[in-house]
């Protein structure tokens, strides 16, 4: 027996044989070099651009000589604290954009959430007519860009404090439009509810398909009322997905930055994001990236209540697999007036902006809404000095077009890299499951989403403004574009990645690997054809966010890398409405044309099959 | 084919340890049982021949191939390993298929196309599953997807076959049909096969040996014939059997184990060991009698399961319960009075503490 445990006795870790062996088990474990790799590449474009910042934020830096002049640069400094905090310029630069990010924050994410939960009822538990249009019309407003909203709003509601005309209201009154209806709070947060209502129907209406009506009906037998059903069960078992739905509206409209901009600018009504948007034009980094900090504690500050409060009791059971049923509501005499609603609500946040930003492309004279001063000019006009600058119209305009091709190859770009990293994340975390790399790597991919995009692309212009060791600098290159969409999507598509990888039983890979086929071709035909359906869903995402992005990338964009939302932006700074609503109208066609492609495509190719399996 | 041998295996999971110094050789070309109830390490096992676990310690060796080896540094893949497993789950890749799923291999090893194809014929002919060719698997049933993972094997020609739980997706009359083809498999592949069940009556009927395992080591190591007739403890005594061995727990007195309401003849050897002890016999083994006779136990019948060809009889000695098993397809009254006698050949002793048997002693 002492003989048996002589011979099996452990090696040192140092000794050749067990260096050896640990070799051989790498090389039999691809799982653990892709997850380490990848841990190494999440770590260097997440982790490390968030120290560069807090570096930044606190040494002192060339442009601090304007303020400091026997500054040394590069020396440990409090004065961007001392700037932000406390200082009297602090209420203008830190306060009041505070006070106003969480005033809209907070109204926002109540009405979005309200309005949200509402639809998802309605539209999971009852008896509403139309249920399969209404499906798809609800969540059209998700695809768009969320300031769309923001410029039918202007269309709508302008007044010519800017110097430029009045919007149709005044044109059909008379009226001059008050500052606060223009522009400010009550715009900005209107607008952003009815964009960001279509967030929270999603989460929801997802949570709720899950609860067992069976449930609500044990309640009934208790002789519950219908409301009180609803709030004593379907409320407390729906906690957790309206935590989450709360916490991640607010988070993203901390980090919005395209509804404020157009809707807050003209009457210096700072937000967050706007301030930090000003503070890097001031070519004030430091102060942008206390800002963008303090932004990130906010989210994570936001994330950890939440997983206080809900987090505990996240594991509700509610999907057993056994018997599942859902019983729709009768809604009696109020089926045909909430239907009604429903479609009224439609016609305000979907087609409603949509023909406002038609009839603004279309007006010649700006602040002219009559019938004679139609247009085509900016869709099909060939450049006239006496007309917008000059500028030609949307298919003439080279600069528009190549924003467009840009703007495609962005999405394309961004889906692919997501697709592939998000297979990658998720193969290496359910392979490794339990493994500490596993997690690490799970909570990595995670972290983007506390960084609101703002932030995000503050961080991103610190990085990658210098070389870093063989990577050029790669400010104002497409490639930052691409690499900052994938990031801030990664959460996302890791989830994809990790949930197909899931529904993929391990027996099918080990199979393979037993029958002697090697991990390329066993990722190549059996990964990525089975987690195929899944993958597919998430990069068609990826790419409607990165076609309709502004927030993430508004600081990176430069001439060289110009896409069409920033196009949008830049024709709006001018007072140029009529080529934003075009561009505008533009990129929701074609990112509406390509998902239902995509739908069309990815129900043909055999998913059918794979989920008969 | 070659043997398998295992030596020392050591495996755990955290804190828990599954695996406890397992020594285990599998002759070349015999079939192997490993059976045991769940959690007891004997996937945990197979799936370290295959290389998909890595013991902690330990040497494996395939043939004259050490595939694992802590000592020396060596962990080869399951990739080269040249073994076949048949899972659970059958593993059929479910966009491929049944051509597919069966040369995909194949095509990994560089077969000419002509050798591909006439393996495939082949394996499709001995599973009957010709013309399924181009089926994708979920339009087959259970049966027909277990026979597409058995030919997979057959146009592999693996030299080792391991199979965890083959049939446990099966209901219990394709069981039956499926334990034979299994069989034939192993016997036309001529491969080394170890084989992992919860399943007495698949090791029992499949086997050339059985291993008994629980909470991570062998209990017993023998012919299916000695794990049944003569079980090394009371583990294996009480695992094996359907129904159930009966246990007499008691201590010896007057050359005899005075169990309360029945007395069990002991052997001399025993006898004279005194103290207390186990005795247990098989239901079949006990000698039934509608008369009384001198010397034999009267019990009083409490409840009749007929299944066919047998009858099981659940018996009361006083309080004490006792289930026997009649041939035949018995229709008696309960609470009809029987009288049983215990064949001394057929019982066995165990230790109470140790839970040994104590045969070797007598």
């Amino acid at each position: 027996m002492t003989i048996t445990l002589e011979r099996h006795k452990k090696p040192p870790f140092w000794s050749a044989r067990n260096l050896s062996y640990q070799a051989y088990r790498l090389k039999n474990r691809p799982e653990i070099i892709i997850g380490v790799l990848s841990l190494g590449f999440l770590g260097f474009v997440v982790l490390v651009p968030l120290f560069q910042i807090i570096r930044e934020a606190l040494t002192f830096q060339r442009y601090d000589l304007a303020y400091q002049r026997d500054g040394v640069i590069g020396s440990l400094t409090l004065l961007h604290l001392d700037r932000v905090f406390n200082q009297p310029i602090s209420q203008a630069l830190f306060y009041k954009p505070l006070m106003n990010s969480l005033k809209i924050g907070f109204a926002v994410t109540l009405i979005a959430v309200i309005v949200g939960s509402s639809l998802a009822w309605l539209m999971v538990r009852t008896n509403i007519y139309f249920k399969g249009t209404f499906g798809a019309m609800l969540v059209f407003p998700y695809m768009m860009p969320s300031w769309v909203g923001a410029l039918a709003w202007l269309t709508l509601f302008k007044n010519d404090r800017i110097g430029g005309s009045g919007g149709m209201l005044t044109y059909i009154t008379g009226v001059e439009v008050p500052d606060w209806v223009a522009y400010g709070f009550l715009p900005i947060t209107f607008t952003l509810a009815m964009h960001y209502y279509a967030y929270a129907y999603l989460l929801i209406s997802g949570a709720l398909a899950t609860v067992d009506s069976e449930l609500e009906e044990a309640g009934a037998t208790c002789g519950m009322g219908k409301w009180k059903r609803i709030r004593m069960i379907t409320i407390p078992l729906l906690l957790p997905a309206l935590g989450s739905a709360v916490v991640l509206t607010f988070i993203r409209i901390l980090g919005t930055f395209g509804t404020p901009a157009l809707l807050g600018l003209p009457v210096r009504f700072f937000t967050f994001s706007t301030q930090i948007y000003a503070s890097i034009n001031a070519r004030n980094q430091g102060d942008a990236y206390v800002l963008a900090l303090v932004l990130i504690f906010l989210a994570i500050t936001f994330i950890w209540i939440n997983s206080r409060i809900i987090g505990v009791r996240k594991s509700y059971v509610t999907m057993t697999g056994k018997g599942f049923r859902k019983r729709e509501s009768d809604l009696g005499l109020w089926r045909w007036p909430l239907t009604l609603l429903i479609i009224v609500f439609l016609l305000i946040t979907v087609l409603l902006p949509m023909v406002l930003l038609l009839w603004e492309s279309m007006t010649l004279i700006p602040g002219n809404y009559s019938f004679s001063n139609l247009t085509t000019y900016f869709w099909a006009g060939k450049g006239n000095v006496a007309l917008a600058y000059g500028e030609p119209g949307v298919i003439y305009n080279k600069g528009i077009l190549d924003a467009l091709g840009n703007s495609i190859k962005l999405g394309f770009a961004a889906a692919l890299f997501n697709g592939a990293l998000g297979l990658l994340v998720g193969y290496a975390v359910v392979r490794g499951r339990g493994a500490r790399l596993a997690r690490w790597l799970e909570g990595i991919a995670f972290a983007p989403y506390i960084f609101p995009s703002i932030a995000l692309g503050a961080i991103y212009i610190g990085m990658f403004s210098t070389n870093i060791g063989p990577i050029p600098a790669l400010y104002g290159t497409f490639s930052i574009l691409v690499l900052i969409t994938v990031i801030k999507n990664l959460p996302f598509t890791s989830r994809t990645g990790i949930a197909a990888m899931l529904q993929i039983h391990q027996s099918l890979e080990e199979t393979a690997r037993v029958q002697g086929i090697g991990w390329f071709r066993r990722m190549f035909r059996i990964i990525v054809p089975l987690s195929m359906s899944g993958l597919v869903a998430g990069m068609l995402l990826t790419f409607i966010t990165a076609m309709r992005e502004l927030s993430l990338i508004i600081l990176l964009i430069s001439p060289g890398n110009m896409v069409l939302t920033g196009v949008i932006f830049g024709y709006q700074e001018q007072d140029m409405a009529q080529h934003s609503a075009a561009v505008t109208l533009m990129l929701v066609v074609i990112i509406i044309t390509i998902s239902v492609i995509v739908r069309l495509m990815s129900r043909r190719v055999g998913v059918g099959r794979l989920s008969a399996v | 084919m070659g043997q398998i041998r295992l030596s020392g295996i050591v495996k755990s999971y955290g804190k828990e340890v599954v695996v406890k110094n397992l020594d285990l050789a599998v002759r070349p070309g015999e079939f192997l049982t490993i059976l045991g109830p769940s959690g007891c390490g004997k996937t945990t096992t197979l799936r370290m021949i295959a290389g998909l676990e890595e013991p902690d310690e330990g040497d494996i060796m395939l043939g004259e191939r050490t595939v694992f080896s802590r000592s020396k540094g060596v962990v080869l893949p399951p990739e080269v390993r040249g073994l076949g497993l048949i899972f659970q789950s059958y593993a059929l890749w479910p966009h491929m298929t049944v051509a597919k799923n069966i040369t995909l291999a194949l095509k990994e090893q560089r077969l000419s196309k002509v050798e591909i194809a006439e393996r495939l014929e082949i394996a499709l002919k001995q599973v009957q599953l010709t013309g399924y060719a181009e089926r994708y698997p979920s339009e087959l049933s259970g049966g027909q997807q277990q026979r597409v993972a058995v030919a997979r094997l057959i146009a592999l020609r693996p030299s080792y076959l391991l199979m965890d739980e083959p049939l446990s997706n099966l209901d219990a009359k394709l069981r039956t049909e499926m334990r034979a083809s299994l069989k034939r498999l192993h016997r036309d592949l001529k491969a080394t096969t170890v084989y992992v069940t919860h399943d007495q009556i698949e090791a029992l009927t499949l086997s050339d040996r059985v291993i008994i395992m629980n909470k991570g080591r062998i209990m017993q190591e023998g012919t299916p014939y000695d794990i049944y007739h003569h079980p090394a403890n009371l583990f294996v005594a009480e695992f094996i059997g359907d129904p159930g061995i009966n246990l007499f727990s008691g201590t010896v007195a007057n050359g005899a184990l005075d169990c309360g309401d029945v007395t069990i003849p002991l052997p001399e050897a025993l006898a004279a060991r005194g103290g207390e002890m186990v005795a247990a016999i098989r239901p079949e083994k006990i000698l039934v009698s509608d008369q009384p006779k001198d010397g034999w136990q009267e019990v009083k019948t409490e409840i009749l399961q007929p299944t066919g060809a047998d009858t099981i009889l659940q018996v009361r000695a006083g309080e004490t319960p006792i289930t026997l098993l009649q041939p035949g397809f018995l229709t008696l009254d309960e609470g009809s009075s029987r009288w049983i006698s215990f064949a001394p050949e057929a019982l066995s002793f165990f230790d109470k503490k140790s839970q040994d048997n104590l045969r070797e002693i007598a």
